[in-house]
């Protein structure tokens, strides 16, 4: 059969593009009529760069990306949609053996309980400054990120203001490692297999993860240039399909060790199977031979992870103001909120007679536990999608939010 | 009227391509030009020097960490933005097409830039055709190599002469719609499973 379509995408070597090397090599977008090309890029902003000038029809983006474009905080924006979530979770906040070694001093223990860690960190960020130490570093993969915004929740929320306590820079994710090792950074919060990468190699700590800080947390997303999604709905659609199958399938146990042989291709990750499977189990050699099963460590397809929430993007949007990046304004929050397109989901799956969410968007941190919700047909399970705070976020109660991690840092 | 020449830093990992550039920039009368391979201690570097425009490859895995610093005005004295001219969405193009980036200061004009980005730009394709070359110069020894290893074992083998046995390969080759390379590469593989000693 021909393809009907022809697509061309780009992405990072990072574990969570596999539902779109899964699309391409597993057959899936074939299935659907496409021909999908994917091109391995170096960073965010070649990215960025070539879907603005047409390279790329659409890309494995950070989530929070397309909402900067489109809000005009990084240069050659183009309007981006986001039509599709690549997964929950898969990101661990990774420290120096030091640096562990005085969390545990504190009272830090291998649970990965982000309070009792962040206690522990925050004493020790103290003891520090005491003594005249320079502030500890950590890096992040972009400003932009859900690396970034988690962190500095995590932070905030132990009582550690992230914009003055400690120093966040900007390091590519397959640099973390070494930079770690070479004690150019303290810390760093990034996705797998870069955090398993030092722990294989002895020379880091897990210290918590994203799936501890916020349960069932948007990652990355399918941001997809506006105009090319306005001129080619049909193409949009079925890749849309093609990448639901492929979701589906990178959830299936029984498809992991396939999965991981694929990523860990030379055009792919790179790296030795092995080191590709603590994302896929959830069972994670934290360091010093502890170990831990993380229940939805990181979820491809479960628990509506395709689903482009507009409440992810929303809260996306309060840490932008949060941290200074955009000025909270009615116009801001309509652009964030238009950004993530739920109805071009819908549309695209509504054929196939699958579970949909009933709402476009949640309360998140409402749900305590794993909830079968009602939804159009078949069964759905939600949640739990706890904040490690006990805070909860609703997206229409906006301001009060905002109003309330203002006077939370103004009181710290 | 005598303008201030400008700062121009080019960051490039690759050696002879920052070279190129950087001979480039001289011919064109830029007399202040650094070069950097390794972004190790960037942000010193750029506070020191100061540059009114960065020349950066665009497989280079740092541009993220760059722009970021460029956006954080406590390391950078003078704001710096990506060189993007709207209204000249080819250059864009070329630029992304040649695979380099250029960041300026703010304020600076747009035609004083645009000359060391077409110049960047030329001087990136160029490299990217001689090492095309060079790769395409590698391959056709390397093809060499094999079909004389190939002539080698038909002459041996078949007791044909040199002559000979390179028809015998171009006539297979022809016949099968194969480049004479890759049939040679077979016959001295098969050659190696048939008898080692040959491989």
């Amino acid at each position: 059969m021909a393809a009907e379509h022809r697509i061309n995408a780009g992405f990072m070597p990072l574990f969570d593009s596999a539902v779109l090397v899964a699309a391409k090599e597993i057959g899936f977008a074939l299935r659907e009529g496409i021909d999908l090309t994917l091109n391995r890029e170096t960073s965010w902003a070649n990215i960025r760069d070539r879907i603005a000038i047409g390279h790329f029809d659409l890309a494995h983006m950070l989530g929070p990306m397309p909402i900067a474009c489109n809000l005009g905080l990084t240069p050659l924006a183009s309007d981006t949609v986001v039509p599709f979530s690549l997964g929950l979770g898969g990101n661990c906040v990774t420290v120096s053996n030091a640096v562990w070694a005085g969390m545990a001093a504190h009272g830090a223990r291998p649970d990965l309980d982000p309070a009792r860690a962040g206690k522990a960190l925050g004493a020790l960020i103290r003891e520090r400054a005491n003594a005249g130490g320079d502030p500890l570093r950590f890096a992040v993969v972009h400003p932009h990120s859900g690396h970034n915004y988690e962190l500095r929740y995590w932070l905030a929320a132990c009582g550690i203001d992230p914009s003055r306590e400690i120093e966040i820079v900007i390091v590519p994710p397959p640099f973390m490692a070494d930079a770690l090792a070479a004690g150019r950074i303290d810390g760093y919060c990034v996705g797998e297999p870069w955090n398993s990468a030092s722990v294989v190699a002895g020379t880091g700590h897990i210290a918590t993860v994203k799936a501890a800080i916020w349960k069932t947390s948007p990652e990355k997303v399918v941001g997809v240039r506006k105009a090319w999604a306005e001129k080619q709905p049909d193409a949009l659609s079925a890749l849309l399909r093609a990448l639901h199958h492929a979701a589906r399938w990178c959830q299936d146990p029984a498809n992991r060790g396939e999965l991981a042989a694929l990523m860990a291709q030379p055009a792919f990750l790179g790296l030795e199977p092995a080191l590709q499977m603590p994302i896929l189990s959830g069972h994670l050699a934290l360091g010093g031979g502890a170990e831990l099963s993380v229940g939805d460590f990181f979820l491809p397809f479960d628990k509506a992870a395709n689903f482009p929430w507009k409440s992810h993007a929303l809260w996306f949007y309060t840490q932008m103001v949060r941290w200074g990046h955009v000025a909270h304004t009615p116009e801001n929050l309509a652009i964030a909120r238009d950004c993530y397109r739920p109805d071009l989901y819908r549309s695209a799956l509504k054929r196939l007679g699958v579970a949909l969410p009933g709402a476009n968007a949640k309360v998140e941190g409402a749900l305590k536990a794993a909830t079968p919700v009602g939804s159009a047909g078949a069964s759905l399970v939600l949640g739990p999608d706890g904040f490690f705070d006990g805070q909860i976020f609703d997206p229409d109660e906006i301001d009060a939010y905002i109003a309330g991690q203002k006077l939370a840092r103004a009181e710290a | 009227m005598i303008r201030k020449s400008l700062t121009v830093l080019v960051i490039d990992e690759n050696h002879i391509r920052a070279s190129i550039i950087e001979a480039g920039l001289r011919e064109a009368g830029h007399q202040q030009v650094t070069v950097i391979h390794d972004v190790a201690g960037i942000a010193r570097r750029i506070a020191e020097i100061e540059p009114d425009v960065i020349v950066i490859d665009l497989e280079n895995p740092n541009r993220d960490m760059l722009e970021n610093m460029f956006q954080l005005s406590r390391v950078v004295k003078r704001p710096i933005a990506m060189f993007v001219d709207r209204s000249d969405q080819a250059s864009i193009e070329a630029a992304v097409e040649a695979g380099v980036s250029a960041y300026v200061v703010d304020g600076l004009r747009q035609e004083r830039v645009k000359p060391i980005l077409d110049m960047a730009i030329s001087r990136f394709n160029a490299f990217s055709r001689m090492a095309r070359e060079l790769e395409e110069a590698r391959s056709e020894l390397e093809s060499r190599k094999v079909i004389d290893r190939a002539k080698g074992i038909l002459m041996k083998s078949r007791g044909l002469s040199e002559d000979a046995a390179y028809t015998l390969l171009r006539k297979t080759a022809m016949n099968q719609n194969r480049k004479i390379a890759e049939i040679a590469q077979s016959l001295v593989t098969a050659a190696g499973l048939l008898d080692p000693e040959e491989s």
